[in-house]
C-alpha cells in the first residue's frame, strides 16, 4: 500500500509574524520558512507504517513555491520514498489544494492519505476533509491513534469532549492530531540519501486544476494590542485587582 | 435564499455553540433555519426552536444521527443544500469535521472560523495563530462557512420557530463510529464557562491539577491547560486552550505555569481579564496579562484557595 503525505511550506511556527504596512498580507521576506508541524506528524506516521511493512512506499507532495522542493527533501530525510512538487505562484486555497492531491490519488492510488489537521499558516484545517470527499473517501480527522487492520483502520480521534474511535475503510483520508507522534529528527547519513531520492516537478495544469482563488481577500490586518497591565507581590493583591475589574 | 445552522448538540442538550452560530447568520440578513440531526432530540428541537431570529427547524430523527460522522452529516446537509445560499456551524470538532466536505461538494471555498460579519458576503477570519486578521469576500454562489463562537453573543430564546421533518440521507456506509470517552465534570465547559484556570508545564503533574480544581470548584471556572501540560499526559487533550486546541473568551482567564507561547495566546487573549501567576517575571504572558503575580505557584495556588474561602467562596 502507498502512503500519500501532502507538506506544506509555512512560516517557522517560531517566527512571530508582521502584518504589511499596507495591509495586503504578513512579510514573509526573509522568515524563516519549515514544514507545518501537523505535516512532520503525517510523515513519521507514515514512515512508521513503512518501517512495520504495513506501507509499501511513501510519497510526500508539496504544492507551492520552488522553494517547497526543501520541505520535501525534509520529508524525503526523515523517510519518505520520493516527492511530487507542484509548482504554483501566489497563494492556493485549500480546495484547489485538494483537487491537485485529488488528480495525483487518482494517478498513483494510495492506500492511504494523511494530511495534517490544520496548516499553521491560514489556520484552515479543511483541506484533508475536501480531498476526503471530492474521493468519495471515508476520513478520519483529528487522529490521536491509528490502528491500520486489513482493508480499514481503526482511528482514535482528539474531539471537544474527549476521544472518540471510529473505523473507516481504505482508502481513507487521515488528519493528523498534535499527540498521534512524535516526529523524528533526520539523521545526517538521511539527509544526504535524501538529496539522491526523485522529485517530480508538475504543474497544476498537468492536473487540469485551475489555482485562482475564490476569495477576495481586501485585507489583512493587526488584530487589537493589550497591553501588559499590573505585576503584584502577594496574593491579596491578586485577588483584590481581581475584584476590582468586576470579574471576582 | 435563506441560510442553514447546523445544530450541535448530544440528543439532549442543545449546545450553546449553536444559539452564537445562529447569531452570526443572523446578521447575514436572510432567514435563518436550523438542522438538527439526531435521534430522540426532542428536547434539542425544542430549544433550536426558540432560538431568536429562526425561522423553520429542520429534523432528521433516524438512528443514522444518533452519532453523527462526516460521512453521513455531509450526505444529509448536501440532500438540502439546494435550498440555502449559506450553510453555517460552529467551528467545533464535529463542525471542522464534516462542514469542508459539503464546501467541497460543493465547489466552494470554506469560509473557516470568522470573528465578524461585515456583510452578507464579507467576514473577517483569524489566520497565523490570530496574529493576523483577514478580511475576505466570497465570490457569488453559496458560501460555507465556520463560525468562532466566542466571537459572536448567543441569540436568545425567545423566539417560536416552525418545525419541520426531513428524510434521513443514504449512509455512504464507509466509515462508523465505535465508541466514545469523554471527560466527565461537574464544572461548566471550557469554551462556555465565565471563568477559567489553566495550568500549563509549570504544573509539573496530573496530582498538581488538583490544586488547580479546588479553586475552580470555589470560583465555578472550567479547568483548561496549555499544550506541553496535555502532551505531557497531565490531562486529556480536550483540556488544550490555544491555537489548534480550544478558544475559549471568559471575563476572567488565569494562567498558572504557562509561559504564554502565541499558540496559547491564540486561543485566549480575548478574554476580558487575563490573570496569569508565574515565577519568571520575564515570561511572556505577563505582556497580555492585566494583573499578573511574579510568585512559585506551588505557594501561590494553594493561598488562593485559603484567601477565597476567606472573602466566602
Ligand atoms: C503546531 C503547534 C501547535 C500548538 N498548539 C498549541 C495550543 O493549541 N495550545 C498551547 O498551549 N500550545 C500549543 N503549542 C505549543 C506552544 O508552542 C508551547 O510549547 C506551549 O504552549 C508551552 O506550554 P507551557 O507554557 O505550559 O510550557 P513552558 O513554555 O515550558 O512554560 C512553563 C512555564 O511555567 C513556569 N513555571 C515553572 N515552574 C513554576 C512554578 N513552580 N511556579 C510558577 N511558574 C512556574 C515557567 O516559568 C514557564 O514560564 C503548539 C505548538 C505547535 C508547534
Ligand atoms: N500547499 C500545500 N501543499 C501540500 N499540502 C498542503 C498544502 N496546503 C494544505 N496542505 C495539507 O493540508 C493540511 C491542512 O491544511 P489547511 O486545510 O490549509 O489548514 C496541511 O497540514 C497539509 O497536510
Amino acid at each position: 500500500m502507498k502512503v500519500l503525505v501532502p507538506v506544506k511550506r509555512v512560516i517557522d511556527y517560531n517566527v512571530k509574524v508582521r502584518v504589511k504596512a499596507d495591509q495586503s498580507g504578513v512579510d514573509l521576506a526573509n522568515v524563516k520558512m519549515s514544514m507545518n508541524p501537523f505535516d512532520e506528524i503525517g510523515v513519521e506516521e507514515a514512515v512508521r507504517l513503512k518501517e512495520k511493512g504495513k506501507a509499501s512506499e511513501v510519497i510526500a507532495v508539496s504544492i507551492g513555491p520552488a522553494q517547497a522542493s526543501e520541505t520535501i527533501r525534509t520529508a524525503l530525510a526523515m523517510g519518505a520514498d520520493r516527492g511530487i512538487l507542484v509548482k504554483t505562484e501566489g497563494d492556493v486555497e485549500p480546495l484547489a489544494v485538494a483537487k491537485i492531491l485529488k488528480a495525483i490519488c487518482d494517478a498513483e492510488n494510495p492506500g492511504l492519505v494523511i494530511t495534517g489537521k490544520q496548516a499553521i499558516d491560514d489556520d484552515s484545517n479543511q483541506t484533508g476533509q475536501m480531498l476526503a470527499a471530492l474521493l468519495d473517501w471515508p476520513q478520519a480527522t483529528f487522529a490521536h491513534k491509528l490502528e491500520l487492520g486489513d482493508g480499514k483502520a481503526g482511528v482514535e480521534r482528539e474531539i471537544d469532549g474527549g476521544l472518540q474511535t471510529i473505523e473507516v475503510k481504505l482508502p481513507a483520508v487521515l488528519t493528523t492530531d498534535l499527540r498521534l507522534n512524535e516526529p523524528r529528527y533526520a539523521s545526517l547519513p538521511n539527509i544526504m540519501k535524501a538529496k539522491k531520492k526523485p522529485i517530480d516537478e508538475k504543474s497544476p495544469a498537468d492536473y487540469g486544476v485551475d489555482t485562482t482563488p475564490r476569495l477576495k481577500v481586501l485585507k489583512v490586518s493587526e488584530p487589537p494590542k493589550r497591553q501588559a497591565g499590573t505585576k503584584v507581590k502577594t496574593m491579596s493583591e491578586f485577588l483584590g485587582k481581581l475584584k476590582e475589574a468586576g470579574v471576582l | 435564499m435563506a441560510a442553514l445552522v447546523i445544530a450541535e448538540h448530544d440528543n439532549k442538550t442543545l449546545k450553546d455553540a449553536t444559539a452564537k452560530t445562529v447569531a452570526a447568520a443572523v446578521q447575514l440578513g436572510a432567514p435563518v433555519h436550523i438542522l438538527v440531526a439526531g435521534q430522540g432530540c426532542g428536547a434539542v428541537v425544542d430549544a433550536a426552536a426558540k432560538l431568536a431570529g429562526v425561522e423553520k427547524v429542520l429534523v432528521a430523527d433516524d438512528a443514522l444521527y444518533a452519532r453523527p460522522i462526516a460521512e453521513t452529516m455531509a450526505a444529509l446537509i448536501l440532500s438540502l443544500a439546494d435550498r440555502y445560499d449559506t450553510i453555517l456551524a460552529p467551528a467545533t470538532t464535529s463542525g471542522k469535521n464534516y462542514l469542508p466536505r459539503v464546501a467541497a461538494k460543493l465547489d466552494v471555498p470554506q469560509i473557516s472560523e470568522i470573528l465578524k460579519v461585515v456583510s452578507a458576503d464579507t467576514f473577517e477570519r483569524p489566520i497565523y495563530a490570530g496574529n493576523a486578521i483577514q478580511t475576505v469576500q466570497a465570490a457569488a454562489g453559496k458560501k460555507v462557512i465556520t463560525v468562532r463562537t466566542t466571537a459572536f453573543k448567543a441569540a436568545a430564546s425567545t423566539g417560536s420557530a416552525a418545525i419541520e421533518n426531513v428524510a434521513a440521507a443514504s449512509d455512504p456506509g464507509t466509515a462508523k463510529f465505535v465508541g466514545e470517552t469523554l471527560s466527565k465534570s461537574e464544572r461548566p465547559e471550557l469554551t462556555s464557562a465565565k471563568i477559567v484556570i489553566s495550568g500549563g508545564r509549570g504544573l509539573q503533574s496530573g496530582e498538581n491539577f488538583k490544586m488547580l480544581e479546588k479553586v475552580a470548584d470555589k470560583l465555578h471556572a472550567a479547568v483548561g491547560a496549555s499544550r506541553a501540560a496535555v502532551d505531557a499526559g497531565f490531562v486529556p487533550n480536550d483540556y488544550q486552550v490555544g491555537q489548534t486546541g480550544k478558544v475559549v473568551a471568559p471575563d476572567l482567564y488565569i494562567a498558572v505555569g504557562i509561559s504564554g507561547a502565541i499558540q496559547h495566546l491564540a486561543g485566549m487573549k480575548d478574554s476580558k481579564v487575563i490573570a496569569a501567576i508565574n515565577k519568571d517575571e520575564e515570561a511572556p504572558i505577563f505582556q497580555i496579562a492585566d494583573v499578573g503575580l511574579v510568585a512559585d505557584l506551588f505557594k501561590a495556588v494553594p493561598e488562593m484557595e485559603e484567601e477565597l474561602s476567606k472573602l466566602g467562596y
